[in-house]
């Protein structure tokens, strides 16, 4: 029905990404050559397409794999957004809140969370729960921090007008302070989302008997290097689509905010 | 709401007029606004800005008062002491008799910046008011489309701030301080940041939309010429801590609009007031004379 209208969108999108995309075919491209060419041994490196084949012989056992580090990225993640974003809330109405819990979550920020993974497992054994804990643990605070910023940076001439209508409580949330905030949570959503997979990763590199990152250390024990790639590949195109959905979503809820950036982006060329 | 509504047509009868007190168009002086004694300190980490010295101040009902003074000798910091969203540290300040001691809500009020909502188109920018208020903005549809038609944007009531001018989202914070008909209008620099020509035309605006509903406006601004040409009395402030210079009483007839700028009275109290801007060490214009900016 839509085929023109569908064929121009996908001409414009591939003007838009046309460059990009070439650069990266052509990476791949040097790549699979320059290793074949200089005879590098195939553990080192293997060309792309030894990385393709590999992985579709293998592609049941590393996609079941796939599948259990995405559920972890997801629930962890799921569970930063539902906890960060009230406490964010609170801690910017509340006084106490503020003077009390504020600083600890900025303390806590700085401690390199990773580091608290073994602790996990001593804790929470080798199953699911460490892994969705320390996801939640990188997710949260770029949220959280963004959150809090937001919602206590409201823009004092604006917040000075609204005074002025004698809005207050719920009414103000509203109309004011939720809407001016959400940039700013969508940026820290966004940082949260490209954290959540490295999390799990990290975490099942501790100590787990499934998932990529065991995989990964599994096919790193036995140099199959291709496998390693192919693991990764995959690993970054869970991530990527983690980060897309934040912003398909961001979209969706800020309009006016995303077109702002692009007006702008689109003043500058 | 053209230039041609307002311009030329009395360009020579206001040229005789003197400087006389009141405007001659306000019949009845009751006191709208009052400032008696009205003081404010401000206190950050031990540090004291004596931002303002005691003031004694009345703005009649329906008067269009505006006042000039150089930078920081507590302009805004007046207009915030009226609309009470700052306290007074002495003195007190009365709207309609009562004491302000909580922010009003009787008011519109316009900022130096548009300071709109960057999530609402102009239309809602406007309604936001009336929602804010708890009223129902459905109700107000029509006149905040008239509003926005009145000050010129009868076809950017669906535009985003991003997508209007300065100049365009200034009109929309102008509408949005006049939709629900509050009898005081307070405006902070409001042209202070739009290029010469918008500017005017934006007086021109004003003129006329305040011609039409004799709001009592307390205007502030730091171009000397706006002031003259809008007001029917000019505060003219001294560097900080600010206290009253002098009260001008402006004569010229209304409406104003171009032709103003041609009457005598305009080049008189200008003049004035860049006298007195030069005495005070504010203006430093030794060796030339004549109108400032
Ligand atoms: N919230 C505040 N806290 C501390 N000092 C302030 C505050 N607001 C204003 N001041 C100080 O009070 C003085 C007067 O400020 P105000 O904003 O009223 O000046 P203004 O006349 O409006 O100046 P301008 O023409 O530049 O806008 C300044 O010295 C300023 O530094
Ligand atoms: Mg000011």
């Amino acid at each position: 029905m839509n085929t023109p209208a569908r064929s121009t969108a996908i001409v414009e999108w591939l003007r838009r990404r046309g460059s990009a995309i070439a650069v990266f075919a052509l990476l791949i491209l040097v790549w699979e050559v320059g290793v074949r060419v200089a005879g590098v041994k195939e553990y080192l490196l293997p060309p792309p397409s030894k990385v393709w084949t590999e992985f579709w012989k293998r592609h049941e056992l590393v996609m079941a794999g796939a599948w259990v580090t995405t559920q972890e990225i997801l629930a962890g993640y799921a569970l930063a957004v539902v906890v960060s974003i009230p406490l964010a809330m609170w801690i910017a109405w509340s006084r106490f809140m503020e003077q009390a819990v504020y600083p600890v979550i900025v303390f806590l920020q700085i401690v390199p969370k990773i580091a608290i993974a073994p602790l996990f497992i001593i804790w929470f054994g080798f199953g699911f729960t460490p892994k969705l804990l320390l996801v939640f643990l990188l997710s949260f605070f770029p949220i959280v921090v963004a959150s809090i910023a937001g919602f206590k940076g409201a823009d004092r001439d604006i917040m000075d007008f609204a005074r002025t209508t004698g809005a207050g409580g719920l009414r103000l949330f509203v109309k004011i302070r939720l809407p001016q905030a959400l940039p700013q949570v969508f940026t820290g959503l966004k940082v949260g989302a490209a954290l959540a997979a490295t999390a799990a990763v990290v975490a099942e590199f501790v100590a787990s008997d499934r998932g990529l990152g065991y995989l990964l250390l599994q096919y790193n024990g036995q140099l199959e290097t291709p496998m390693v790639f192919a693991t990764i590949v995959l690993l970054s195109l869970i991530g990527l689509a983690v980060y897309y959905a934040v912003e398909v979503v961001e979209r969706l809820a800020i309009p006016w905010h995303v077109s702002q950036q692009h007006t702008a982006h689109d003043a500058t060329m | 709401m053209n230039l041609h509504d307002l311009g030329g047509a009395d360009g020579d009868a206001a040229g005789g007029r003197a400087v006389e007190p009141g405007s001659g168009s306000v019949p009845v002086a009751r006191t709208a606004v009052e400032l008696a004694g009205v003081a404010k300190t401000y206190r950050r980490r031990g540090v004291e800005t004596h931002a303002l010295a005691s003031v004694d101040l009345a703005i009649r009902e329906g008067e269009f008062l505006a006042i000039v003074g150089p930078s920081g000798c507590g302009k805004s910091t007046r207009l915030r002491l009226v609309a009470g969203l700052h306290l007074a540290s002495a003195g007190e300040v009365r709207i309609g008799g009562r004491v302000v001691d909580r922010p009003q809500t009787a008011l519109g009020i316009v900022f130096q910046s548009p300071v709109l909502l960057d999530w609402r188109d102009a239309l809602d920018n406007v309604l936001v008011q009336v929602e804010l208020r708890g009223l129902d903005p459905s109700a107000y549809r029509e006149r905040a489309l008239e509003l926005l038609d009145q000050v010129g944007l009868r076809d950017f009531a669906d535009r985003y701030p991003h997508e209007l001018s300065g100049g365009m989202r200034q009109r929309v914070a102008i509408a949005r301080a006049l939709i629900h008909d509050a009898p005081l209008l307070l405006m902070d620099e409001p042209f202070g940041a739009l290029d010469a020509l918008t500017r005017e035309q934006m007086r021109l605006d004003l003129e006329a939309l305040w011609l039409a509903t004799r709001k009592t406006v307390l205007f502030i601004t730091h171009s000397v010429d706006e002031a003259v040409l809008l007001a029917d009395r000019v505060v003219v402030m001294t560097p900080r801590p600010g206290r009253i210079e002098r009260v001008l009483d402006i004569g010229i007839a209304r409406p104003r609009g171009l032709a103003a700028r041609r009457d005598a009275a305009f080049a008189e109290a200008t003049q004035q007031i860049t006298d007195l801007f030069l005495a005070r060490g504010v203006l430093h214009g030794a060796g030339r004379t004549g109108v400032s900016r």
